[in-house]
């Protein structure tokens, strides 16, 4: 069989050049279904009206620096102030599910007591209900506690049963060396100290991986929101976007404006933390 | 709280503040401490909507109905589940996202183990496919529309390729292709997801496998199969039944592009439609109560697979590992006793 030569000194047969080219053409081609619908959406958001009822979808927009449909649509949507809302919901769920996840996770893999497996098989279980079911009878406690229509009712629900950050965060710390912690207890640290002090700053990489993967999630969600948030004022970013599914039917250069707006904070973040999430996802994923 | 007890009797009469700063008593604090908030939220938010569910199930009743109105009707929810045909029927619709979520699991199995092997931009290839998981429910849902279009994108594309608008039907609305078109998108979101998790599992295998099997002059089909394939096989196992369990209870796509019209409904968006649109309480309820019965069953099934298929599978590995390093013993003996000269 004949052989080619590369630079390197590796032979490559023409099968495995066949396979090569194969490849590629398998990964692009794959990666283009992936980025098409995006990006036809980000050129039509770019288009005027009479454009886009003109021209066939996959045309590109005539004028990349036409940015009337984002203005519109931000100002239609309120997304200034649904942004604000996000940011909210997102601080403070992240706030305080870090530090109960964290404590709970010291807790369950420090400490041997009674219950210890009854804990972790009760957040086990609960992350097998699927959250549309459980929203039937949740609706009905959230009217008792009165949390429907108040931004708080809807961080403090949000805050509840995350197994995947409190199983990344126990897989991290079973590596932290508990000698640590005895040669603190000698010294006479009490275990809040060892806690705050040790456990915590050694979490760090684990919390910012739990961190971005919640805080997308957290981003992203809109069923519960959707029930929860029905007043205009505190919507949050993902239910802006119902503004446009109503009464703009077929405006879609506003549509994709606002699509395109609202993913933007999830495509930064991706840009800068790939890694991060990259980890989140296998780490998340072994729990079975 | 045994060691409370101990202490009690210990110290007459019982000094909370001493007990508090003893070693025992700061243990049974702190893990009372960071427990209580976790817990109270897991039950508020999990087991007594749970208990709720079960209970609102044997009702008729709305949201608004008082406790004292509510109508007891026994098992007739239940009847209802079963014998309506908008409720049971739309199980049958989570055949397509089975099917759909097979093909996922192949295709990211298969892009995985390409993007594990050196290739160039494998990195922006990984971004680029991993990115749609990342977008919200309800923008994907605004992205799709668009997409599926009379004349839009998916149109233009294969008029492109050589289709005649008039032979394309209409992807949202023909009842013989909307479903596959819906499970598209949800193959499309999560594509990416499962293609980085396998791509983990692959990469935690011992890279030294790989550099002996080419050594030994096997082509990449032979090391995924031999190699790849054992190595990652229980995380494959866990997402076919993952993929099940997921699919009995889809819900975005259609909730969202088509809102279950056109007979797009799935079980959790009729379930949906008839306790927060219809305010039928207690029949979504019985709806949630018998797909979490299911899942539960399915999740039960899993445990057990695992249990008696890999711990055989396991074992064989043992076995295989110790006669390997048993042939090795024995050769090794051979040789000193060689050089022994016995």
């Amino acid at each position: 069989m004949a052989t080619m030569t590369t630079k390197s000194g590796k032979s490559f047969s023409p099968g495995a050049i066949v396979w090569k080219v194969l490849e590629y053409f398998i990964l692009i081609f794959f990666s283009l279904v992936a980025v098409i619908p995006v990006v036809t959406c980000a050129m039509m958001a770019f288009k005027t009206k009479d454009e886009y009822m003109s021209k066939s979808a996959m045309s590109l927009p005539e004028n990349w620096l036409n940015f009337d449909n984002f203005i519109e649509a931000f100002q239609k949507a309120d997304m200034g102030h649904a942004f604000i809302n996000s940011v909210i919901v997102l601080i403070c769920v992240l706030i305080v599910s870090v530090i109960i996840g964290t404590q709970l996770a010291y807790v369950l893999d420090r400490f041997k007591f009674p219950g210890n497996g009854l804990i972790r098989s009760l957040f086990l279980i609960a992350s097998l209900l699927p959250a549309v079911a459980m929203q039937v009878t949740v609706f009905n406690i959230m009217s008792a506690l009165n949390f429907v229509n108040h931004l708080y009712g809807y961080i403090i629900m949000s805050c509840g049963t995350d197994v995947i950050s409190v199983y990344i965060f126990i897989q991290f710390m079973e590596n932290i060396s508990q000698s640590l912690d005895e040669s603190a207890i000698v010294d006479g640290a009490s275990y809040w100290t060892i806690y705050w002090k040790i456990i915590l700053p050694l979490l760090k990489p684990a919390i910012v991986t739990a961190c971005i993967l919640k805080g997308v999630g957290i981003y992203n969600e809109y069923y519960a929101a959707q029930l929860y948030l029905q007043k205009k004022e505190i919507r949050t970013m993902a239910i802006s976007l119902y503004t446009f599914v109503g009464p703009m039917g077929s405006q879609y250069n506003l549509i994709c404006a606002g699509v395109i707006i609202s993913l933007l904070p999830a495509l930064i973040v991706f840009i800068l933390c790939q890694k991060q999430i990259y980890s989140g996802i296998t780490a998340g994923a072994v729990k079975g | 709280m045994a060691t409370a007890v101990n202490t009690v009797k210990e110290k007459e009469p019982f000094n909370f503040i001493k007990w508090a700063k003893s070693r025992k008593g700061q243990k049974v604090l702190i893990c009372l401490a960071f427990t209580i908030i976790p817990l109270l939220l897991l039950f508020t938010f999990t087991y007594l909507p749970f208990g709720k569910m079960v209970q609102f199930s044997f009702y008729k009743m709305k949201y608004t109905t008082p406790v004292d109105r509510r109508q007891f009707v026994g098992w007739q929810n239940y009847i209802d589940v079963f014998s309506r045909d908008d409720c049971f029927g739309a199980l049958k619709l989570s055949l397509y996202y089975i099917v759909g979520a097979l093909v996922q699991l192949a295709l990211a199995l298969f892009l995985a183990t390409m993007l594990s092997f050196k290739v160039k931009g494998g990195n922006l290839f990984k971004g680029l496919i991993f990115f749609p998981y990342l977008i919200s429910g309800i923008a994907i849902g605004l992205i799709f529309k668009f997409f599926y279009t009379r004349g839009y994108v998916l149109d233009t594309i294969l008029q492109w390729c050589g289709f005649k608008l008039d032979n394309l039907p209409y992807w949202l609305k023909d009842q013989s292709v909307n479903n596959w078109a819906l499970v598209a998108t949800s193959v499309w979101r999560y594509l990416g997801q499962t293609m980085v998790l396998f791509i983990g599992a692959i990469m935690s295998v011992d890279a030294e496998l790989y550099e002996a099997a080419e050594l030994d002059g096997a082509n990449k089909l032979q090391q995924f199969r031999h190699i790849i394939l054992p190595s990652i096989k229980t995380i494959i196992t866990l997402n076919v039944i993952l993929s099940i369990t997921g699919s009995l209870s889809a819900f975005e796509p259609p909730f969202v592009i088509t809102n279950g019209g056109a007979g797009t409904g799935t079980y959790f968006v009729i379930m949906n439609r008839i306790a927060h649109t219809s305010q039928k309480v207690g029949l979504a309820s019985a709806m949630a109560v018998v797909l979490l019965i299911i899942i539960l069953v399915c999740a039960g099934l899993q445990q057990l697979f695992f249990k008696y298929v890999f711990r055989d599978a396991e074992s064989e590995e043992e076995s295989y590992k110790a006669k390997k390093a048993r042939m090795k013993a024995e050769k090794a003996a051979k040789k000193a006793m060689a050089k022994g000269g016995i």
